[in-house]
């Protein structure tokens, strides 16, 4: 398999509504999605049964994630302090282009040629697939949905299960494609088809990438869980392992790790625990018989320290990665992960890569949605993202020029048309004078409703106003048991 | 198991904190209420909001509608037109000053004065106040009917089977989605079927069935859809803007199905006359 071979060729050249408009007419993609997202809602449901519990945990993986955010810049210097002592090399980055250089820079020191990928978002941000392999370097993932989503030049349309918008059949069909294999669609003929795939390149690669799901500044500790094996093995067999992670993923002692992780992969899967949880203390040492000769961790902050300044967006950064969110969106699961164009799909995405491409580059997320609160209320750390959706919403409209902007593309919906018919709303329906000559207007003249009112009757007939308002029929009644 | 957790943290700030307790009501009904009839009742569906005041009366209450009340300031607020909504919601503040309960005939009005007047006024203290104690005696319809006037429906009318939809707003904000099943339940000819995907989203979300028209358009296509497989005669909801979405798009697709405000429901199956 050449480098070129792997570099994904997703178009995201339309805007955001084009995308999510050819998704929702794509019935396959909408039934895979539906499936998917039912079965993942139930699984969890099944692994909180006792309510009680539940909340309880949430409560207390919130009070966990907001203690290390607010001893954030300390942690952070406490890991890496034991992470050096433990033998790991720890190198900072502040933007993606820093974080692949770094990368580079180890992948040339060791004349490297071939990668072996684990599961990690913080590369999908680093386009590292992309970026080695425009170096002549194969970066090949080994987690199984991502190693689908690779093989069709695709990127992950959902954060922990990448493949998810491909049925079995896509899966038969691709393989049999691009590796040369019978066209099967047994599930477990075609993971064995992939396994045996990555089993050579596991010994092959000369370096080995892996995400982070804790960083645990007390020990110097990098935790990373998984179901597949894959992880063990790129952190394990390869001589050299690079972990990449954001700066926010750090935790204060192992402790806060238990309560973390039960909320993690039951709110993911309905798992109570995963296959593999690999915890990662440092390279092989002279009297061991395996593990890596090297371990680097590359920390990228990547807009997350915008985030961090700002005490209500902050609480973007308790995220765990378990994808509940998206799991039980009501828009997610109807236009899936790839029509938001970005790394981060589902309402986490939509909070916060608007601190990381800035919000002038995905103008329409905060506004896709409905405010429904789904989000809110399965995640696990109670980040509050209807809030913080709405909170995006107001720095979107806000005038690009308006002093003290806390985020990168600030007002990138200012219309100043939009302002002044906010301004005349909120005249109208401060004033009680105007506000009953609108009313009495819009009840005397109901049938000059036109038949096409803009988007709205798109989906709906017009909508009629009533022949009195409530005001006139309330009024008149109310007089009525007075004068009774 | 989170006992587990605790044994291994036992640094106080490390224990969750308790979970919040469960709403108390006052034990004795008010002599009088007001109510915020919400500006898409007062427009699109004023018989909802007489027959909560129908229905209020029956109970021995005494309504008293403010005419200077308009809107509570929800689609400038969740457009993120924050100082708007704050001067439409100054608006209504002075009109509710009364210390008697504030009963709304919608979830996301309620759920708007309960839960997001404290952030608008997060900055003026004397105010904040003022919103607080408002925020503490505002009721949603099925909410106050059930627990504050502890009532009893009187089913007069004839086997029929309906479906209700609860809002998000009811649902996730004011944790009132049980109440209307309850208040159903009291009505021995109505049967409640349940529908697919219940507790999701109708797709109205204010200003976003507007600004994103597609995807509402998806969302509330299959809630017509599921609301027309569930076997019902007739849909329920205690939220207005949902039944603005359910309704219009039910009578775009030239369906024979509509929805009633739940208040209207009770009120003629009870034999209440308008």
């Amino acid at each position: 398999m050449n480098a070129a071979a792997l570099i994904p060729t997703v178009d995201v050249s339309e805007d955001f509504r084009t995308r999510a408009h050819q998704a929702l007419g794509d019935a396959q993609l909408r039934n895979n999605f539906r499936n998917a997202m039912d079965s993942l809602m139930s699984k969890r449901a099944a692994s909180f049964s006792d309510a009680h519990e539940r909340e309880h945990l949430r409560a207390l993986g919130n009070a966990v994630r907001a203690r290390a955010l607010s001893k954030l810049p300390d942690l952070l210097e406490q890991l890496e302090a034991n992470l050096t002592r433990n033998g790991v090399t720890v190198h900072w980055a502040e933007t993606v282009e820093e974080a692949n250089a770094i990368v580079l820079s180890i992948i040339r020191r060791r004349e490297a040629t071939q990668v072996i990928k684990g599961k990690s978002m913080v590369s999908e941000e680093m386009e590292m697939n992309h970026v080695l392999a425009t170096q002549g370097i194969e970066c090949l993932e080994s987690d199984m949905g991502e190693f689908i989503v690779q093989l069709d030049h695709e990127k992950p349309s959902h954060i922990i299960m990448p493949a998810i918008h491909k049925n079995a059949s896509q899966v038969a069909s691709l393989f049999h494609e691009k590796l040369g294999v019978e066209y099967t669609k047994d599930v477990d003929q075609l993971i064995q088809i992939g396994r045996r795939v990555l089993r050579e390149k596991f010994f092959e690669a000369d370096i080995g990438v892996s995400g982070v799901n804790f960083a645990v500044a007390e020990t110097g500790t990098l935790l990373l869980v998984e179901n597949e094996g894959n992880g063990r093995m790129s952190t394990t067999v390869p001589p050299v392992h690079i972990a990449v992670t954001g700066i926010e993923k750090v935790v204060e002692n192992l402790r806060d790790v238990v309560p973390l992780l039960s909320l993690l992969t039951r709110s993911a899967l309905g798992q109570p625990i995963t296959t593999y949880v690999n915890m990662i203390s440092g390279p092989r040492k002279p009297d061991e018989l395996d593990g890596p000769e090297e371990v680097h961790l590359v920390l990228l902050d990547n807009g997350r320290s915008q985030a961090f300044a700002d005490s209500e967006l902050r609480q973007t950064l308790n995220c765990i990665r378990c994808g509940a969110c998206m799991n039980h969106c009501p828009v997610y699961t109807r236009i899936g992960g790839h029509a938001y164009g970005e790394v981060y799909p589902g309402p986490i995405g939509k909070i916060i890569t608007p601190h990381m491409v800035g919000l002038a580059k995905v103008p329409d997320h905060p506004s896709a949605s409905s405010l429904c609160g789904a989000c809110g209320e399965v995640c696990p750390v109670k980040i509050p993202i209807p809030a913080l959706l709405r909170r995006l919403r107001e720095e979107n409209v806000k005038a690009p020029d308006s002093p003290h902007p806390v985020m990168r593309g600030q007002g990138s919906k200012y219309s100043r048309q939009e302002r002044f018919i906010w301004n005349a709303w909120a005249k109208l329906h401060s004033s009680p004078t105007l506000y009953r000559v609108f009313t009495f207007a819009a009840t005397r003249l109901r049938a000059l409703v036109p038949s096409n009112v803009g988007p709205w009757t798109q989906n709906h007939s017009a909508p009629k106003p009533a022949a009195r308002s409530l005001h006139d029929l309330a009024r008149e009644h109310l007089a009525k048991q007075g004068a009774r | 198991m989170s006992e587990l957790f605790y044994n291994a943290v036992p640094n106080a700030t490390r224990v969750a904190p308790p979970l919040a307790q469960p709403r108390e009501y006052p034990h004795e009904k008010p002599q009088k209420v007001y109510l915020f009839g919400t500006c898409v009742v007062d427009l699109f569906y004023p018989e909802a909001g007489m027959d909560a005041i129908h229905l209020l009366e029956r109970e021995g209450i005494c309504v008293d509608y403010p005419q200077g009340q308009s809107c509570c300031g929800q689609p400038a607020y969740t457009s993120g037109y924050t100082d708007q909504a704050r001067q439409v919601a100054r608006a209504q503040l002075a009109l509710f000053a009364g210390d008697y309960p504030v009963v709304v005939p919608s979830g996301s009005c309620a759920g708007m004065l309960r839960e997001h007047y404290v952030d608008l006024f997060k900055d003026e203290p004397d105010t904040l106040k003022q919103v607080q104690a408002l925020a503490a005696r505002t009721y949603e319809l099925a909410e106050f009917l059930l627990f504050v006037c502890k009532v009893q429906l009187n089913d007069s009318g004839t086997p029929v089977k309906v479906a209700l939809h609860t809002s998000c707003s009811a649902r996730r904000e004011m944790n009132t989605h049980l109440h209307g099943r309850e208040l159903l339940a009291q009505l021995r000819n109505v049967e409640r079927v349940d529908h697919s995907h219940e507790s999701e989203c109708c797709g109205f979300g204010g200003t976003f069935s507007v600004r994103m028209p597609d995807i509402s358009g998806a969302m509330v296509a299959d809630k017509t859809r599921a609301l027309q497989e569930s076997g019902a005669h007739q849909v329920l909801s205690a939220d207005c803007g949902c039944l603005m979405n359910i309704n219009g798009a039910l009578e775009k697709q030239q369906a024979a199905l509509r929805g009633q405000h739940l208040a209207s429901f009770l009120w003629q199956r009870t034999g209440g006359e308008r």
